[in-house]
């Protein structure tokens, strides 16, 4: 069932972005519902890092228009106030590794609101402690695992109570358990503090699992959006390529070991 | 052939018109973006330890030994002529003139502006400036700006402990070693030197701090746009261009604010 337009929290609309003559993005249409947890699938490379940052205005499109709310980002007012209301978990976490884990988290608050000390240490607190890392507050990044320095990460993007959350391939470089730690994250967070949230990333069965809208980026265009259920039935051929990958390379293999081996 | 050459000369003086411009507008928006920053004074007072009190043993090392040496040169110059009593003159004027912010300028540079370039390339590298943005915080605000401000209280007070080692340096081959009477060489010192001889010293070092920051900050701040290398290399290339630019922006610098007050 196709979303209105009220229900939208994000719009693309015809997004394209080129660096020198390479183009990534050619003119991608993406929904967002609220309240949804929504995933935009590809493989590497196919510019899904590029479509977020474009979206979080990281990176500036050659053409098309980013709406929140219903408002282009194309005015400024209208960007300073999504900036207020979004927040972003890069790929690396992108966390300050000079800054300890509660500086960190205290820092949207005390470079962008005019809440008292106490209140930020408080709040930054009680997001740690939410995210069961409040015994770390006094560590450096470095000092935390993996997987901790993620949930850091995850704190500081909403410890300023977005209503959206960006995520960059949050599951990138992890094993098959830690991907569903991730996502698992992903979807209790999302319900505990009721934000949108929109996700790249490159593993199909963990963003069906946990995701309520599928977007497939190929070529630089959505070849497909809609539900996970949608996705898996569908006969749309890229997706079915996307989907049936590993049982592609499961096949692929199978017809190779069946091959007479060469002597050395 | 000779096109090739105008083109190349075209793209080059493009290039520099075009980074010029690019540096006015950064440190333009840098110093706009100061009345916007929250908990300034914090920032600034990190920012002085970070570029001032970690810089004051090789600022006093440096002084000592340049004072060392113009009294010993001095020395000799001077007792050519038996004007062996005008050393503390032409001792405290090199230092307060020329030496001292010159040198503590480029020691400031080779330590904590190469510091600033490589830490702000990291920063880039890693997407924290990127993160900065995405949280609605200014960048340039938060990184650079209590830098400037910061910049403009440590050189003028390295350039003042630069004299004050320096002048005790002279003193100390001068008169411990060569035998001037201390009371004749201090005495030089304090009618040689004059107020317009201390505003020229600390407008140099207050220049020298902001010019040299600045080009540090922007070097790093766009480590990203060296499109020869990437990664640790485009930082530790970054990092290099900041050194090189910043000293020769001192040496051009001090030649024409020198020859302002001569």
């Amino acid at each position: 069932m196709e979303s209105t337009p009220s229900q939208e929290i994000l719009c693309v609309e015809g997004l394209e972005k080129k660096f020198q003559a390479r183009e990534v993005l050619r003119g991608v249409d993406l929904r967002v519902p609220r309240g949804s947890i929504s995933t935009v699938l590809g493989p590497s490379g196919a510019g899904k890092s590029v479509l977020l940052k474009c979206i979080a205005g990281i990176l500036e499109p050659n053409a098309g228009l980013v709406s929140f709310e219903g408002r282009p980002l194309c005015d400024p007012a209208a960007r300073a106030d999504f900036r207020s209301r979004c927040g972003f978990l890069f790929q690396s976490n992108a966390l300050f590794d000079s800054l300890t884990a509660l500086e960190n988290v205290a820092l949207p608050l005390e470079q962008t609101t005019r809440l008292p000390a106490r209140e930020v240490r408080e709040r930054s607190l009680s997001a740690l402690r939410r995210l069961d890392i409040e015994e770390f507050a006094e560590h450096y990044p470095g000092q935390l695992s993996g997987g901790m320095q993620k949930r850091l990460a995850l704190a500081r993007a909403i410890v300023a109570q977005p209503e959206l959350v960006l995520f960059d391939e949050p599951t990138a470089g992890l094993d098959p358990l830690r991907r569903n730690a991730v996502f698992a994250m992903i979807a209790k967070y999302q319900r505990r503090f009721g934000f949108t949230a929109l996700v790249v990333t490159h593993d199909v069965p963990e963003a069906l699992a946990a995701s309520d809208r599928v977007a497939l980026l190929e070529g630089g265009r959505i070849a497909f959006q809609g539900t996970p259920a949608e996705f898996s039935s569908s006969t749309n051929p890229t997706v079915a390529m996307f989907r049936d990958s590993v049982q592609a390379l499961g096949e692929s293999l199978s017809a190779i070991r069946s091959e007479p081996l060469q002597p050395a | 052939m000779d096109i090739l050459m105008v083109q190349s000369l075209g793209r080059t003086t493009l290039g520099i018109v075009r980074d010029t411009g690019d540096f006015t507008v950064f440190f333009t928006r840098a110093l706009a973006a100061l009345p916007k920053t929250r908990k300034l004074p914090r920032r600034i007072i990190r920012a002085v330890y970070e570029q001032g009190a970690v810089c004051l043993p090789v600022i006093a090392i440096v002084g000592v030994f340049t004072g060392l040496v113009l009294g010993l040169q001095g020395y000799h110059v001077l007792s050519r002529f038996g004007s062996e009593g005008l050393l503390g003159t032409l001792v405290s004027l090199s230092l307060v003139r020329e030496m001292a912010p010159v040198l503590a300028a480029l020691m400031l540079v080779g330590q904590a502006g190469s510091a600033l370039a490589a830490e702000l390339g990291i920063q880039r590298n890693t997407e924290q400036i990127a993160a900065l943005e995405t949280m609605g915080v200014n960048s340039l605000g938060y990184l650079v700006a209590p830098r400037l401000v910061a910049a403009l209280i440590v050189f003028p007070a390295q350039a003042a402990l630069f004299v004050v080692v320096g002048l005790w340096g002279g003193s100390l081959s001068g008169s411990l070693l060569l035998g001037v009477d201390p009371g004749v060489y201090w005495s030089a010192v304090e009618r040689a030197v004059e107020y317009r001889d201390l505003r020229e010293c600390f407008s140099k070092a207050a220049t020298f701090g902001l010019l040299t920051t600045s080009i540090c900050a922007y070097m790093g701040f766009h480590a990203d746009r060296n499109s020869s290398s990437a990664g640790a290399r485009a930082v530790s290339a970054s990092t290099t261009r900041a050194v090189v630019f910043s000293s020769i922006a001192v040496l051009v610098a001090d030649y024409a604010i020198s020859s302002f007050f001569v």
